[in-house]
């Protein structure tokens, strides 16, 4: 019923001609019709699905002790609150000003050390140790020497968002480079392109899928290195925010920030999917 | 029509490739292609066959310049080659479009690489693209063609810089039979229309026959000229099936099958 099966329609399998040649398509440019009804009633199903949970948790989270959860309708009282008292805008600018900056500084050096790294095997000779070091470390570890270093303001935080983010962006870059296909720099190679031309034309755009990659993945660590890098220099952002209602005990200001931080992970890698889907459509078709 | 202007001349081109050992055998030395000669004159299409392992797709990225060759020369109208050059299209097997550019752009992508401006180059593309009968779909990319119209698109890519000649290897052969045999029509027009000299590896003995006017026939281990067959029938040929009927057709398809598969033991 809800499998999603395309069976050819009876009457289409005349013999294709010379002449029809011009109508030939890929497969990927056909549509069904009439979508397989299916698909609509899932969309009912998730519905109901987070009806049921939001109301379960309205219901059964009032019968809880306040200091331990709270549940929807006074989390929505208490984000009233917030955004009123400006609170909440003062620390999702301070958090996303942070994020901002480190995520483009991220992004330029983990794609230049990417492209170097793949394409020169004296320098990921000697980066690789390094990079594979540095990226199975659980950065967060290193945390309380980066607040001994930069202190506990902004540039401590951006330091360590930097840090969490560039290590996807620079392995995935890397593979791209690493993964170009041979056959595609033989193209080059036939029609004596040169080696900056090779370069600009088939590894860069040929790579640009797998940077997009690492940049989907790093905005997440980045999302991640950002809150904890609050919680310990704990001045301003939304992680500042959840610490301070968490040592008030005000568990339903505490969740505020929590969702403001689900929507913004959700809202961003949406985004970089959809850049990616956009840059590189014939990739995004494989996934 | 065919003139006796040589347009291509390879002579005595050997080549040996060094096969790495495994677990349980040594490195040893492979000869692919041993003193190989032979001339494609100005507008003709001289087919290149011979069992797998003959060396024929070697042989021709050699001409291409896609691979070194250890001994012997190659001439292009006249005037030696060393490495890749613009007097030489090459068509792969396999389209290998680059996915990120339309299929103007793809067509447009050896002028690019010369600084030919955009608006020249765009007109170019678009004429040849005319030429290989999908003018309207210049704009669509690679992964929205089929296969047929991704080697339509590898064609047009290697003639847009215009070559002396235009090499093909076995362009037609990951193509379903019906498509494959509109192309080699469509092949034989686009030759007939542009005077192109080509030449083209097939494993396909009625595919050689029907598109050559010469076949050159190569034996393994190490790949060599066996022999070099005229194929009698006159440009524009009939359709290929029509053409299969004939007696004449039939006992070269004989006569060259015997020559290949009749490779005689390891000549020391």
């Amino acid at each position: 019923m809800s499998r999603q099966t395309a069976a050819p329609g009876p009457g289409n399998d005349s013999p294709v001609g010379s002449a029809e040649l011009e109508t030939e398509l890929a497969s990927d440019d056909l549509e069904e019709l009439a979508p397989p009804s299916g698909k609509n009633r899932l969309w009912i199903v998730r519905g109901l699905s987070i009806i049921g949970a939001v109301g379960a948790w309205e219901i059964f989270g009032r019968q809880v002790d306040p200091l331990f959860m709270s549940y929807p309708s006074e989390i929505a009282v208490a984000a009233t609150h917030m955004i009123a008292s400006g609170e909440l805008l003062v620390g999702l600018t301070s958090s996303l000003r942070t994020l901002i900056v480190a995520f483009f500084i991220a992004s330029v050096v983990g794609i230049a050390l990417g492209l170097l790294i793949g394409r020169y095997r004296v320098v990921d000779a000697a980066t690789d140790w390094l990079v594979n070091a540095l990226y199975a470390t659980p950065l967060v570890a290193i945390i309380p020497l980066v607040v001994l270093w930069f202190g506990l303001g902004n540039t401590a935080k951006t330091f360590i968002v930097t840090i969490l983010a560039v290590f996807p962006i620079l392995i995935n870059t890397t593979a791209g480079v690493r993964n170009v296909p041979r056959q595609l720099i033989d193209v080059g190679d036939a029609f004596a392109a040169n080696e900056r031309q090779i370069f600009t034309k088939i590894i860069l755009p040929s790579a640009l899928p797998y940077m997009m990659t690492g940049l989907r993945l790093g905005v997440g660590r980045a999302i991640i290195g950002m809150v904890v890098a609050e919680f310990f220099t704990a001045i301003t952002g939304l992680g500042a925010l959840i610490v301070k209602y968490g040592n008030q005990y005000d568990t339903a200001s505490m969740f505020v920030p929590i969702f403001v931080l689900m929507l913004l992970g959700i809202c961003l890698s949406l985004a970089v999917r959809r850049a990616e889907e956009w840059i590189a459509p014939w990739k995004a078709t494989e996934e | 029509m065919i003139s006796k202007n040589i347009k291509l001349a390879v002579e005595n081109v050997s080549k040996t490739f060094r096969v790495r050992g495994g677990q349980y055998s040594e490195d040893h030395l492979l000869p692919v292609l041993r003193r190989v000669s032979f001339d494609v004159y100005e507008n003709e299409i001289v087919s290149l066959i011979g069992e797998s392992g003959c060396g024929k797709t070697t042989l021709l990225r050699i001409v291409q310049g896609l691979v070194h060759r250890d001994a012997g020369e190659i001439r292009v109208d006249g005037r030696p080659v060393a490495g890749a050059g613009r007097d030489r299209g090459f068509v792969f097997q396999q389209a290998n479009l680059l996915p990120w550019r339309s299929a103007r752009a793809n067509v447009e992508f050896g002028l690019e690489l010369q600084g030919v401006p955009r608006r020249k180059r765009g007109e170019r593309a678009q004429a040849l693209l005319e030429l290989v009968g999908l003018g309207p779909a210049g704009e669509q990319f690679p992964h929205q063609l089929s296969g047929g119209m991704q080697q339509r698109v590898n064609l047009a890519r290697a003639l847009a810089i215009d070559p002396a000649i235009l090499l093909m290897d076995e362009p037609f052969s990951a193509l379903d039979a019906q498509t494959r045999e509109v192309l080699q029509l469509e092949l034989l027009r686009v030759q007939a229309e542009t005077g192109k000299t080509i030449l083209f590896v097939t494993h396909d003995l009625d595919e050689a026959i029907y598109l050559s006017n010469r076949i050159v026939v190569m034996g393994a281990r190490p790949g060599r000229i066996k022999r070099i067959i005229e194929i009698p029938f006159g440009y524009p040929r009939k359709d290929l099936p029509e053409l299969r009927g004939e007696p004449e057709f039939q006992e070269i398809r004989r006569n060259m099958w015997e020559l290949i598969r009749n490779a005689p033991p390891l000549a020391a």
